[in-house]
């Protein structure tokens, strides 16, 4: 049975709403911090007329899997939306292998398909669409979705990936596009940072978050 | 500065174990909290492995009523034996038998290294209909060259129920073993057609052993 020896305000800290109270750095006290979980959110990236979203850090052997979740990717121009992944060096090139499949769905009833589409990789350096065509530009079309990339910091396996977003089409009329890519990046260095980027134009808006998988 | 006088029974809330000491939601008291909803339960590492099983109320195992959802992640499955591919199988007697009636769906997009063929389709030979037998993973095997392997997720829906046939899903990327390479994207899904509870799951390969990799169990909750 608990004991009512200490009540909320007897603990040297400021009360917050929901957070939980955890020993402070110096493990001599108390502090108050966010509670822990196995999806741990690493980093927020948010675009404003950016070039590319890069994620150079965190990636690493404290996690098995990596998450990144899109919200609202909005391009400055129409465009595909792309990854890369970087392998040692400081560039976003490593040789890739993928499959790509999609559904799409006109707005005036058109399409209804499900199929294979010519945007996969053989053994490409080349950045992945993940989009699997350009995108509509209109104020309230984004793209949103996920992608995870299994074992990265592993020096012996080559590194998978699995991507599935929603995307409108570019083009009359407009197409709603639902992406699922995957493979392989054809390298045991481990993968120590991934890249987002349209393949022209910049990312006018929209959110990446990085999360890493206990 | 801090004040240290505090034991974990100090404080005016019931322990309980695993969980947090957090602020209530007015931030005049305290409660017990879960971080986020996607919960570690438990880790199996293959090493030469002629399965792996995850049996609830063993080894730390939780696969009951306490999450709606279960989990499993897949890190770097490496077959010990060419061409062997990573299949599934479900216990209603905690692992006794491995053998509940399927009904299952298996398609999978694929694209060779050489970049001359790839496409995407429906596998006839890998679902089952009312099938015992373990579900596959994959079409073909997985390569045991030194850096193949396979990667991805399954979830199990609402296993402890005994009103509802038990649902999943899953999703892979492997490398198959074949001449120049090839990306192999499956998807799985079905249902265990049985109103007894699930509570175990065994993971395998279909020849051979598991000869590394990770599977992780993960509870996900309301």
């Amino acid at each position: 049975m608990a004991l009512s020896k200490a009540d909320v305000n007897n603990i040297n800290v400021t009360a917050v709403a929901s957070k939980a109270i955890q020993w402070n750095s110096a493990a001599d006290g108390f502090e108050v911090g966010t509670l822990g979980g196995s999806m741990v959110l690493l980093t927020t990236a948010t675009a404003s007329g950016s070039a590319n979203l890069t994620f150079d850090s965190s990636i690493d052997s404290t996690f098995d899997s990596y998450v990144f979740k899109f919200i609202n990717i909005h391009p400055s121009a129409s465009a595909s939306f792309t990854v890369n992944f970087r392998d040692g060096s400081t560039a976003y090139d490593a040789t890739k292998t993928t499959s790509y499949f999609r559904a799409y769905h006109q707005e005036n009833a058109g399409g209804g398909v499900l199929a294979f589409d010519s945007f996969e990789l053989n053994q490409s350096t080349a950045f992945q669409d993940l989009s699997g065509d350009s995108v509509i530009t209109d104020n309230d079309s984004g793209i949103s979705g996920t992608l995870q990339l299994f074992g990265p910091s592993s020096t012996t396996f080559i590194k998978h990936f699995m991507a599935n977003i929603n995307s409108i089409k570019a083009g009359s009329p407009p197409e709603m596009k639902d992406s699922y890519t995957a493979g392989y990046c054809n390298v045991t260095a481990a993968i120590d940072g991934v890249q987002f980027k349209f393949d022209s134009g910049n990312i006018d808006s929209g959110i990446i978050k990085m999360y890493g998988i206990v | 500065m801090a004040i240290s006088k505090f034991n974990y029974n100090s404080f005016n809330v019931t322990p309980v174990a695993s969980k947090a000491l957090a602020f209530n939601s007015d931030a005049d008291g305290f409660t017990t909290a879960s971080g986020s909803s996607m919960i570690l339960i438990k880790t199996l590492t293959a090493s030469s492995s002629g399965t792996l099983s995850f049996v609830n109320g063993s080894s730390d195992v939780v696969l009951d009523d306490t999450y709606p959802v279960y989990k499993f992640e897949f890190i770097n499955m490496h077959p010990q034996t060419n061409d062997k591919g990573l299949q599934v199988n479900v216990s209603i007697d905690t692992g006794s038998n491995y053998n509940v009636a399927k009904t299952t769906t298996f398609f999978r997009a694929y694209h060779y290294e050489h970049g001359n063929e790839g496409g995407l389709a429906y596998q006839t030979g890998h679902d089952l209909a009312q099938g015992t037998g373990f579900q596959d993973f994959t079409e073909g095997g997985i390569s045991n060259d030194n850096d193949c392997s396979l990667s991805g997720e399954f979830f199990l829906f609402s296993p402890s129920n005994t009103t509802f046939v038990k649902h999943f899903m899953g999703k892979f990327n492997l490398i198959k073993s074949a001449a120049g390479g090839v990306s192999i994207n499956s998807f799985v899904a079905g249902y265990a057609n049985t109103t007894s509870a699930v509570d175990a799951v065994q993971f395998k390969m279909n020849a051979g052993n598991i000869d590394a990799g990770k599977i992780k169990l993960y509870g996900i909750s309301d």
